[in-house]
């Protein structure tokens, strides 16, 4: 899929790791997006093509203001492409929706007018997924499985900033969705933090092998969270390679560089490019 | 100043002073005396809020009977004392009760039917840019107009009576509600709002779950001063035209008294209207807050 792209060279073995289905879950296609600001209509993105399969982690890794959490909203229905299609599991993505969970960034994500139980269980009733006593149950399983059981019923503003993200988590996994859509979720967390948050990530991952698409501007989060990286260019980004990664950073045989090395010095090969750009959310 | 703390080596130009590493042992927490003691009853008395509130008033009271008496003029300030044997006698004879239950049952109709309009309004300028423009033009207009200006055409169009009061009313509270609960919709974050469509309400549902209580530390603020203003306007408009309602409220209370220069009465019902704004401000929103916004630590 990925070798019919204009200038794709293929670094290593291609093939995916976690068995891949016959058919890809999220298929996106020549995307274009583009948004307006009160003076300008911006191009976000230019024809980025990847396909998601089930139960990778796939990251998208690009400078700031590559378009990447645009095509992150794009993919969670928020916004429509200009030009290309986005489709999961074949039907293309229209409206928000239940189906794909965001976790977004901000810690303001969380209602503060709920507990951490009455989160959950608020999208699963909303989305009409589920209610009552299951709804309640599906709670808090996942809220054990992210460590958070004790603060069941504690409202949001008591609790630390990876306390927070962590619910968004357990709120996402609870919707069991067929693809969760997380856009740089650790990136307001302190360095510590954020680094036992990736390894939690990580042993979520080993537990329910969801489908998660990851947004990040860091090179080794991007490493260590992701199977599939999709490396971007900057404003407006483009696609500019896909590689595999195994978590470990490993040498590469061919090149005799670290992959975090290799992506660097994609990613900043332009960087004259990249400090002319407007950064935007 | 000589320190001789800091008398150390001087050090290069530019540069910190060298000194010595040293390391030490803490005292464990028993042979620090006091690590955590409870205050004594004096300190944690002098810690309430509402004491020394009350002893602040105690000290006006009694200035104010001090004054009196020397003023020794009832018609102009009555003492302390007397206005309250008018409040106990006016409670006692069933008379300020009476027109206290007036009061707030036209203030009520009046709050009602403003909290219904400023919600439509509201209503709305949240489905379309039209009304949300309608919402800001009307607001901005009518916002800065005391309610109590419109009472001389509220008698022309409504005669005297209830309706020309709540009338009145319903302008006091209105605009000041419409316009906090619609900058508070505004003010709701996009991610809660994004959030709220990631599980699937659209529409009124959105409204009800997301945006309503994400907006509610400024819908409650918008009722605190909607009925601040209503208090104040329904007790100005009583003491124009108070009598015609048949029995008349408080300030119709107030008015008479004047009337009949029973001052202390007169000072008696001006305490009743105070009484029933704190009781209303401290007792009734000050509990919705604590369950709701201060809980959610929306607002501290």
């Amino acid at each position: 899929m990925t070798t019919d792209m204009p200038g794709a060279r293929s670094f290593g073995p291609l093939p995916h790791p976690g068995e891949p289905g016959p058919q890809p879950l999220l298929q996106v296609d020549g995307v274009t997006l583009q948004y307006k600001t009160e003076k300008h209509l911006v191009t976000a993105t230019y024809r980025v093509s990847f396909d998601v399969y089930k139960a990778d982690r796939f990251v998208v890794l690009g400078p700031s203001g590559c378009g990447k959490s645009t095509l992150l909203k794009a993919a969670g229905g928020y916004m429509a492409p200009t030009e290309g299609s986005m489709r999961l599991k074949g039907v293309r993505i229209g409206e928000p929706g239940p189906d794909r969970v965001f976790v977004f960034q901000e810690f303001d994500q969380l209602l503060p007018w709920k507990t951490v139980k009455q989160n959950v269980t608020f999208a699963l009733q909303s989305s009409r997924k589920m209610r009552g006593r299951a709804a309640e149950e599906q709670a808090m399983r996942y809220i054990e499985k992210v460590n958070l059981g004790k603060f069941a019923n504690s409202y949001p503003h008591t609790l630390s900033g990876g306390m927070k993200q962590r619910v968004a988590i357990a709120r996402a996994l609870a919707m069991e969705p067929d693809i969760l859509l997380m856009d740089e979720p650790f990136a307001a967390l302190d360095a510590l933090t954020r680094r036992r948050m990736q390894e939690e990530l990580l042993r979520l991952w080993a537990d329910t092998h969801f489908t998660v698409l990851f947004v990040t501007h860091s090179i080794p989060e991007a490493v260590l969270i992701g199977n599939r990286i999709l490396l971007m260019s900057p404003h407006p980004g483009q696609v500019k390679g896909e590689l595999n990664s195994a978590g470990d950073d490993p040498v590469d045989p061919v090149s005799g560089r670290k992959l975090s090395d290799r992506i660097h010095e994609m990613l900043f090969a332009d960087r004259v490019e990249e400090q002319e750009v407007v950064p935007h959310g | 100043m000589a320190d001789t703390r800091f008398a150390v080596p001087r050090p290069e130009a530019g540069l910190p002073p060298v000194r010595a590493e040293y390391v030490k042992d803490v005292v464990a927490g028993q042979d620090m005396g006091v690590v955590q003691a409870p205050l004594t009853i004096w300190q944690r008395l002098a810690n309430q809020g509402w004491l020394r509130k009350l002893l602040l008033l105690a000290a006006i009271a009694l200035t104010w009977e001090i004054y009196a008496q020397q003023l020794n003029n009832a018609l102009l300030v009555p003492t302390f004392s007397a206005t309250l044997d008018a409040l106990r006698e006016g409670i006692v004879s069933g008379e300020i009760p009476e027109k206290v239950v007036s009061s707030l049952q036209v203030l009520l109709k009046g709050y009602a039917l403003g909290l219904a309009l400023a919600m439509l309004l509201t209503g709305l300028a949240m489905m379309s840019k039209l009304g949300n423009d309608l919402l800001e033009t009307l607001t901005s207009a009518f916002n800065p107009l005391p309610a109590i200006a419109l009472l001389p055409l509220a008698l022309i169009w409504f005669g005297l009576g209830d309706r020309s009061i709540i009338f009145v009313l319903v302008h006091s509270v209105l605009w000041a509600v419409a316009l906090n609960t619609h900058s508070g919709f505004r003010s709701v974050s996009n991610t809660l709002r994004m959030v709220g469509r990631n599980y699937g309400l659209r529409g009124p549902r959105l409204i009800a779950r997301v945006l309503i209580p994400a907006a509610f530390p400024s819908i409650l603020t918008g009722l605190k001063i909607g009925w601040a203003f209503a208090w104040r306007t329904l007790i100005a408009a009583e003491l124009v035209f108070g009598v015609s309602s048949g029995r008349g409220g408080l300030g119709w209370y107030i008015y008479e008294h004047k009337n009949m220069l029973d001052i202390p009465a007169v000072f008696a019902g001006l305490f009743a209207v105070i009484l029933i704004g704190l009781i209303v401000e401290n007792l009734i929103f000050r509990n919705i807050e604590a369950a709701t916004v201060r809980r959610w630590g929306m607002q501290s």
